[in-house]
């Protein structure tokens, strides 16, 4: 049974494209059949986090309009032969995605896939609405910061009421993943704890992933972080997550930095 | 000597902040949340019975909320046009 998953925040910049990439990586990776959908109509970029960008030939809307076949959107990933993407347009009008368009395409592709990881722009306008509107399950990107933990609440508050799902009276299972975590900075109290933001949106957690380099070095070179280093501690809590959605239980850490000998003896500033 | 003070722990967290500025933000967002549906529901059934019985503007019906620190209030703004109270008059003869 095909599961539709949005990657949601409200806030722009908290990691919803990078954790796309690596979620539906990571998924891939389990031997999962696996799309991840751009909906950021205008600012496309999970063709770029994922190195596909010199590969695009048609979009969601040359689809949703009926100009392209899906197949002929689905862009096959390099190294993982069971990861697809499908890109947004970068140019067209983001009117030109209607709500039909994009139960049809999301219906097509429940038949192919087992996961459709839909990637939400950011805002709470109609295309974070429709990037919403078919989900089965939710994760909500969210940093230890005010901004973006109240735009995660607005979000639970769309998800509870403006799904299809919510509409008819069932739940989109929800998850909240903390990205950016810097762990001794919320030791130190400089940080919005896991604790508080959990209690603050009272949602279950689906992982933490450690303020890295590792993110940025990956984004730079095209690659999901799961697929660009693995053993990295931002992969690591990915990975995590992943198997997490899979319904596996796995003991929540804060993936650490495996430190080099010339980092430990300059000492161990980081957690 | 700040920066000794600063040194030794005494920066205060400022985590805690954050934290109860939120509870209390969303605690109150989350409450405005259902209430522009619930003030149109109002207005729509208000307009529906009155409009029973007398000829109305429908623009010139407001209904408001007024949240106030241990009470609220709501306030029904109807205009009525003036051969409204003819029909009173009428209906108690």
């Amino acid at each position: 049974m095909a599961k539709v998953l949005v990657v949601t925040s409200g806030k722009g910049g908290v990691g919803k494209t990078t954790s796309t990439a690596a979620l539906g990586a990571a998924l891939a990776q389990m031997g999962e059949k696996v799309v991840v959908i751009d909906f950021d109509v205008g600012l496309r970029n999970l063709d770029l986090v994922m190195g596909a960008e010199r590969r695009v030939v048609f979009d969601l809307i040359n689809v949703v309009q009926g100009v392209a076949k899906l197949s002929q959107a689905l862009i096959r990933d390099k190294r993982l032969d069971n990861l697809w993407l499908l890109p947004a347009s970068q140019t067209r009008d983001k009117d030109a995605l209607t709500d039909e368009g994009v139960a049809s395409v999301i219906e097509d592709l429940r038949t192919r896939f087992d996961w459709i990881l839909c990637d939400s722009p950011a805002g709470i306008e109609r295309g974070a609405t429709l990037a919403m509107r078919y989900a089965d399950e939710a994760v909500i990107v969210t940093n230890p910061e005010v901004s973006s933990v109240r735009d995660s609440d607005r979000i639970i508050g769309m998800l509870d009421s403006k799904t299809v799902r919510a509409e008819r009276g069932e739940r989109v299972e929800k998850h909240v993943l903390i990205t950016r975590y810097d762990s001794a900075r919320a030791t130190r109290g400089e940080m919005l704890s896991i604790e508080d933001i959990l209690e603050i949106l009272a949602t279950p957690l689906l992982g933490i992933i450690p303020e890295s380099q590792d993110v940025l070095r990956a984004s730079n070179v095209g690659s999901p972080v799961t697929l660009n280093n693995g053993t990295s501690a931002p992969a690591r809590a990915y990975i995590d997550a992943a198997r997490r959605l899979l319904g596996e239980t796995v003991t929540m850490t804060v993936p650490v930095e495996r430190k080099g000998l010339m980092n430990r003896l300059l000492g161990r500033r980081a957690a | 000597m700040m920066n000794l003070l600063r040194l030794l722990g005494g920066r205060t967290a400022s985590a805690p902040v954050a934290r109860e500025r939120l509870q209390i933000l969303l605690a109150h967002e989350r409450g405005l949340r259902g209430q522009p549906d619930l003030l149109g529901l109002l207005r729509a059934e208000i307009l529906a019975v009155v409009s029973r019985h007398v000829v109305l503007d429908p623009e010139k019906v407001i209904v408001r909320m007024d949240r106030g620190k241990n009470v609220s209030t709501l306030e029904v703004d109807i205009e009525v046009p003036n051969g409204f109270e003819r029909s009173i008059a009428t209906a108690a003869s």
